[in-house]
């Protein structure tokens, strides 16, 4: 007999546990090479049989080599949960198991923090879902016809002035805009977040980028894609797509050596320009991409060397919100002549509302719109401390701010759009109504964007190896036999279908309530079953 | 539901004139109060048009606190009319026991047109602080040449407690703005029944303002008269008042504000910028829901429009001397049956139709 050797890795110790089943298997190998984590391999297992095969029992006892499909007993290999070698194989005999009794967590922290990718396995609490419209027009306020009705779902994005201070003047009897104004967008409010090429693959990153093309040129919808830190192809800076695109700047500034050389030859001026600040799976972190993700073309559109790219916590010699404003909104407004919303991203935090007090209070009038991202925001790589113990969730604080600007009376004025979390459970149209009901402009959304194209992570510790350069999926690789796994058609009409459908919903959730144009603030409109959310949130509790 | 009146003459008309107009729809308002603004009065008030009247509802108590106020705010009284009222028994009327329509001198030393009308604004509004606080009445309106009187009740009871079909001529007015239901959707409060009156505005509103919540937390911090939002219809008001008096903006913009265009058509259009600037700085003053509403203006214009998907109706019609605005024509063929019926206008969710003081009614086309 062996001795135990407790330390060892055993594979009841992995979150997965790979249940094969060798009668259905018929060697043909597609799971092993299916699996990018090295987590399956076949092995020759010796078997002891007993078999009788005359017409009297005559018992033959064998001893067989049999090839099988074995899990490998190592963290760095632990099955991740995704399920490929389901999807591969012909005969459903081998799939991954959840396993409760997993001691992952605390066996893996040998090199340092634990990294991955994904959202927040910790705080995946839904309040959303315990928020209902309930203020459905009845008889004296008919619901509108969803179908038949004209809606007008758009959101401002850049710095709305007040009504007494637009430079207005008077020409018989006739309003004319004496001066120029802040830029402002009216755009539709779901926006593609900010997720790089680099964190994404090329493929992925096209595929989400050419849905929001086709959004907006074939479907009349004004939806904006933000960049990621890590700038954009050439191609399409020069390109009249540009337009489609929020350029985003971040602490690591990655990408805007490109940028900057491709300004001169824009024919387009860009949707807008997002600072990020910090974001809300790993705020207070900067973005980081591991050295396994940076291959040569994302080496070129940043102009670094292979190397794990980890982005400062903050911009550097920044340490104010006045700060702030005079550099990085001044220079980023003053780079396309004042024609572009700049707006900034900030992780959800306890001090969001003095952040954007702070903004509404800019005696600039430059900041053109505040992005809150909560903590269940998704990442390509953090360190999972950051992700399942830091953060705020987005849904009280996009209420505190709206309501701390209506305090004010400046509610509007800077658009806010709250995102971290949004279409968690697939009802993205539901979460963006309910948060616009609250006091958000519109909301942002970028792992669900990676969902639809395929990505089968989710918040339940499936899969979350973004930061490996192994996703099984294609989309967060940089591996160009990975990356094939994705149709870059097929993935972008997936999410333009969402998107059409997520059109459709929020007319079905607006028509009830016998609103045309999007109803931010009304929140007579919600009402909550839990007492303690009601409260915070100033709506009302039923029961 | 609500149904809304109003009458513009060129000959001074009495109160009875809008029950009549009114009562025909009685199926659609539910009797349950009656409320009027009458502006350029004649009769008993003919000799004051340039001074100040104060409309209250108030108990023996409340009558003192106002004229404490008044007195030491230097406001000296030129005339009061009280009705005396008709007590037959079985009347349904939740009567207050004073109506007071008293005259007042301006202070010394208060000129100007913007002074005065912010100080008769700060008044009314300290006495509806001071009557509200005591829980001894009502002040509805101080201003030169407009009266307003609300009650609770069956209008054909209050008209005739109130004499209002005595057509003595002692009560007249070439404007009169009517309608006849107290607030059933919340609390019956006297405030929150229309018209309401802010500063020489007048209005009042047929049907829901869904984005009653919106409208209110913005309007609560632009304007120290924005106060009460007992009813979703003041919230008419207010943008009325805020874009014609505080904005200084012509009258066609108040449609933009309330029923913007949508932005498709927005683009279109050559004053796009300026739209899409007023759509953007006014977003939360947009009214949805089903609506339609009559305002007066402090020129004694009559305006008349509804939400931009028309699920309120209005109709509007007269003669040489007279035009009228109701919710329903049966109103109109009451009063005006001898009218041009052809003529009869119908706004659509476009438009605002005003009326001068020629009774010339003009249509602006959004």
């Amino acid at each position: 007999m062996e001795t135990i050797k407790v330390q060892d890795i055993a594979v009841n110790d992995l979150p997965w546990v790979i249940e094969h089943h060798a009668d259905r298997c018929t060697l043909c190998g597609s799971c092993v090479a299916s699996c990018t984590f090295g987590s399956i391999k076949p092995v020759v297992e010796r078997q002891s049989i007993t078999v009788s095969q005359a017409n009297q029992p005559t018992p033959l006892h064998r001893r067989i080599a049999v090839p099988i499909i074995q899990q490998v007993a190592d963290l760095a290999k632990a099955c991740r949960g995704c399920g490929m070698c389901e999807r591969v194989c012909p005969n459903q005999a081998i799939h991954p198991r959840r396993n409760p009794d997993s001691r992952k967590t605390l066996l893996s922290r040998d090199n340092g923090p634990v990294k991955r990718g994904g959202r927040t396995n910790l705080n995946a609490q839904r309040t959303l879902d315990n928020i209902v419209v309930g203020r459905i027009s009845q008889m004296t306020d008919p619901s509108l016809d969803a179908q038949r009705h004209t809606f007008d779902i758009r959101a401002p994005f850049g710095r709305v002035l007040a009504a007494n201070e637009l430079p207005l003047k008077m020409e018989n009897g006739k309003l004319l805009m004496a001066k120029k104004t802040p830029p402002v967008q009216w755009i539709y409010p779901l926006i593609f977040s900010d997720m790089s090429i680099g964190a994404l693959s090329t493929r992925a990153w096209e595929a989400v980028a050419l849905a929001c093309a086709y959004l907006n040129e074939k479907c009349g919808l004004p939806v904006r894609m933000s960049s990621g830190e890590g700038g954009m192809p050439v191609k399409l800076l020069e390109s009249e797509y540009l337009k489609y695109f929020i350029i985003q700047i971040a602490s690591g500034h990655f990408g805007w050596n490109r940028i900057i050389k491709a300004m001169p030859h824009m024919v387009t001026d860009p949707g807008g320009v997002l600072i990020k600040i910090g974001q809300g799976a790993k705020p207070g972190d900067g973005g980081l991409l591991q050295a396994e993700k940076v291959a040569e073309h994302v080496q070129a559109i940043r102009g670094v060397p292979k190397a794990t790219l980890a982005s400062p916590p903050n911009h550097q010699g920044l340490y104010s919100i006045e700060e702030s404003v005079q550099k990085m909104h001044l220079s980023m407004n003053a780079a396309f002549g004042f024609r572009v919303p700049v707006a900034i991203k900030c992780a959800a935090s306890a001090t969001s509302v003095s952040v954007y007090n702070n903004l509404l209070r800019d005696p600039y009038k430059i900041c053109g719109g505040f992005f809150i991202d909560g903590i269940q925001g998704g990442t390509g790589a953090a360190n999972e401390v950051s992700l399942d113990h830091t953060g705020h969730p987005i849904v009280s604080k996009i209420r505190d701010c709206y309501l701390a600007a209506v305090k004010q009376g400046l509610q509007g004025q800077i658009p806010l759009f709250g995102g971290g979390g949004i279409g968690m459970t697939g009802n993205a149209a539901a979460d963006a109504f309910k948060m616009i009901c609250l006091g958000a402009n519109g909301v942002f959304c970028g792992k669900i964007l990676i969902q639809l194209l395929g990505c089968v992570g989710n918040e339940k510790g499936r899969c979350n190896s973004c930061n490996t350069g192994k996703c099984p999926t294609g989309i967060c690789t940089q591996d160009p036999r990975l990356v094939k796994r994705l149709d870059v058609d097929r993935g972008a009409q997936k999410i333009v279908d969402y998107v059409l459908t997520f059109d459709q919903e929020l007319r079905k959730l607006m028509a009830p309530i016998g609103n045309s144009s999007l109803p931010v603030g009304r929140s007579d409109a919600l009402v909550s079953t839990d007492k303690a959310i009601a409260d915070k949130l100033g709506i009302q509790y039923v029961c | 539901m609500c149904r809304i009146g109003s009458i513009k003459s060129k000959v001074p008309v009495h109160p009875s004139k809008a029950l009549h107009l009114m009562l025909p729809q009685q199926e659609g308002h539910d009797n349950s109060g009656f409320a009027m603004v009458m502006q350029d009065l004649y009769g008993i008030f003919s000799n004051y048009k340039d001074k100040p009247l104060l409309s209250l509802a108030c108990t023996q108590a409340g009558a003192h606190l106002v004229e404490e106020y008044m007195d030491s705010h230097n406001f000296l009284q030129l005339a009061e009319w009280i009705p005396v009222p008709d007590k037959k028994p079985d009347l349904d009327i939740q009567a207050m026991p004073y109506y007071i329509f008293r005259n007042y001198d301006y202070p010394e030393h208060c000129d100007s047109k913007e002074e005065r009308e912010e100080l008769l604004l700060d008044t009314r509004l300290a006495l509806r602080e001071i009557l509200d606080c005591a829980g001894e009445g009502y002040v509805y309106s101080f201003w030169p040449d407009v009266l307003t009187l609300k009650e609770i009740g069956d209008p054909r009871d209050i008209a005739t407690y109130f004499r209002l079909w005595d057509d003595n001529g002692c009560l007249v007015a070439k404007n009169i703005i009517a309608q006849c239901r107290q607030n059933t959707n919340y609390d019956i409060v006297r405030y929150a029944a229309h018209p309401f009156f802010l500063q020489g505005y007048t209005l009042c509103a047929n049907g829901e303002n869904t984005f009653y919540t919106k409208n209110k937390e913005f309007q609560k911090s632009l304007h120290r008269g924005y106060i009460g939002f007992e009813s979703d219809s003041q919230n008419f008001l207010y943008t009325l008042h805020y874009v014609l008096h505080e904005l200084k903006w012509p009258l066609p913009y108040y449609k933009h504000v309330i029923t913007p265009l949508p932005f498709a058509e927005i683009d279109q259009r050559e004053d796009r910028e300026v739209l899409k600037a007023i759509r953007q700085s006014l977003a939360n003053l947009e009214i949805n829901g089903p609506n339609t509403i009559i305002a007066g203006l402090p020129d004694g214009r009559m305006m008349t429009c509804c939400d931009s998907k028309k699920l309120r109706p209005v109709v509007l019609g007269g003669d040489d001397t007279m035009v009228a605005i109701s919710s329903e024509v049966c109103g109109l063929n009451e009063i005006l049956p001898h009218r041009d019926m052809t003529k009869d206008i119908y706004p659509n969710e476009r438009e605002i139709v005003v009326i001068d003081n020629e009774l010339e009614v003009k249509r602006w086309k959004q």
